[in-house]
């Protein structure tokens, strides 16, 4: 997956790469390349035979130039930095709450037995059915946005959490109580640790389903953001605006990823120890 | 520190049956004793161990531990599982100390005490490793060493070794007995195998097949390092497997 391929590089900075490494690393590269070649290919076809109208398909500096206009005009990092907050602070709330829900849950049967009828009741309905009623009950401004973000992630985390801990080995406790641990030590020891890959896979997949969600979201009437930057291009038949949004939009979920995973690297080195 | 097991049984309920595990057990292990629980598999040897080490209730008579009875585990009560149970997100050294660090131990305190362990058992060189890149003997020998690192009075094992092969087997029981001269624990130790409890224990518990009681004690009476091949030796294993054959043959008649 190039999804890795960020934290690749970083290591081979580091550390040198290996020869599989770097034979892997260079088909991946070369693969982008070539798409980009393609890309650009098809795109100057266009434009120089006109076997349609060039709009339609704008060759990849065109969408570049497009972006760059954007930015000199300072109109695109509003774009960006609108998405990027409504990401995150939708994402960073319902990964707060999330998390310590499903610990919860994942600890005391009782609190389990509660929610997750609720969440497994909610869970099926596709995110985006119910953005409209977000819209009716808190109107289209920032909080529909932002709350539907919290929404629509905080399933997967909430879900990965409760499995992290209700599949903790029961032996890992005993072995902690036999040593002195307390129901405090047990938690803070045993659970969390023992639990964390899992609730960091549900990270990883909140951040994708946020960039996932945030789209649609300011498809309905937002004045700023990527998602609204494609709407405007549609509206005006700006194809580049359009393809341009697209891919930072790509850009930033890969770069969220990213960031996980490098994160995930770093707290469960002990699962892939040198 | 004393164990005394009064009067204990343990049933459990399978399939909406009581069957009983253990019947009426009385044992008294003492101070700085080791003493190996010998049956057939399935004769309640771990369910006993795991009501001494407190993760099982029983369903009549008590446990008691210098005189005051189990409710519960235990830091004075170390145990060392047949499956490792590392924890893998620590290092070698983690493990070895969590016991320690939960007790508030200072740093330094805690450092000597790890390197002093993991040099009696063998794995100084490895402090740093994760439970993931080490061998299962590697492993038995961190959580022996996270066992008394603790400095408990009491060691329970429940098959330590009986996921090793048969040469790494031997190698931890020399080394068992070799620290076992030097700590002086108390331990009650789980096994199926004679010839590792005629060489560790000072006292050989032998238990019935289902549901478990005790058949026959057998008390040791070899020097505290013992050869395997000695003809006293042979003669302690025959007389135990005569033993434990009977039970066997019984459950399978």
């Amino acid at each position: 997956m190039l999804l890795s391929g960020v934290a690749d590089l970083m290591e081979w900075g580091v550390r040198g790469a290996s020869r599989t490494h770097r034979v892997a690393l260079a088909w991946r590269v070369g693969a982008l390349a070539a798409f980009v070649a393609l890309w650009s290919l098809a795109g100057g076809i266009v434009e120089a035979t006109r076997p349609f109208n060039p709009l339609f398909l704008p060759a990849p500096w065109i969408v570049v130039g497009a972006l760059v206009d954007l930015a000199r005009k300072g109109q695109l990092w509003i774009h960006v930095v609108a998405t990027l907050e409504r990401v995150v602070v939708g994402f960073g709330a319902a990964a707060v709450v999330a998390i310590a829900l499903g610990l919860l849950a994942g600890q005391v049967r009782g609190v389990r037995n509660i929610v997750e009828p609720v969440v497994e009741l909610l869970r099926p309905i596709p995110p985006l059915a119910v953005l409209p009623l977000f819209i009716v009950w808190v109107g289209i401004g920032e909080a529909s946005k932002v709350g539907f973000i919290t929404y629509a992630t905080f399933f997967p985390m909430f879900v990965t959490t409760v499995h992290g801990v209700a599949q903790i080995d029961g032996r890992l406790l005993r072995a902690a109580q036999s040593l002195g641990a307390r129901r405090r030590h047990l938690f803070f020891r045993v659970i969390l640790p023992a639990a964390l890959p899992d609730v960091l896979t549900g990270l990883r997949l909140g951040v994708a389903l946020s960039f996932f969600v945030i789209v649609i979201s300011e498809f309905v009437g937002a004045e700023n953001g990527l998602g609204y930057l494609i709407n405007d291009g549609r509206n005006f038949f700006l194809v580049p605006q359009m393809l341009g949004a697209a891919l930072l939009l790509g850009l930033l979920g890969y770069a969220g990823n990213a960031l996980v995973r490098l994160l995930e690297r770093r707290v469960l080195r002990w699962q892939h120890p040198r | 520190m004393t164990i005394h097991v009064r009067g204990l049984s343990r049933a459990f309920v399978a399939a909406g049956r009581e069957t009983p595990a253990l019947l009426g057990i009385d044992l008294e292990v003492a101070e700085r004793e080791f003493v190996c629980l010998l049956g057939p598999s399935g004769c309640g040897k771990s369910t006993l161990l795991n009501i001494v080490a407190g993760f099982l209730r029983p369903s009549a008579g008590d446990v008691l531990v210098d005189g005051r009875p189990v409710t519960g585990p235990g830091a004075d009560r170390g145990v060392v599982f047949q499956e490792y149970v590392l924890f893998p997100w620590l290092t070698v050294a983690g493990n070895v100390e969590f016991g320690l660090s939960l007790k508030g131990t200072p740093a330094a305190q805690r450092r000597a005490t790890v390197a002093r362990y993991l040099d009696l058992v063998g794995l100084a060189a490895h402090a740093d490793k994760y439970p993931v890149q080490l061998s299962g003997g590697m492993k038995q020998r961190v959580a022996i060493a996270r066992a008394l690192a603790n400095s408990p009075a009491i060691i329970l094992m429940d098959e330590p070794f009986g996921a090793l092969d048969a040469q790494t087997r031997e190698v931890l029981q020399d080394e068992l007995s070799r620290i076992q001269r030097v700590e002086h624990k108390t331990v009650l130790f789980v096994t199926h195998s004679i010839r590792e409890a005629v060489y560790l224990a000072d006292r050989v518990v032998v238990m019935t097949s289902a549901p478990g009681r005790i058949k026959q004690v057998f008390t040791i009476k070899l020097p505290e390092v013992r050869d395997r091949f000695a003809p006293e030796f042979t003669h302690y294993e025959s007389e135990i497997t005569r033993l434990v054959k009977e039970e066997v043959a019984k459950v399978h008649e």
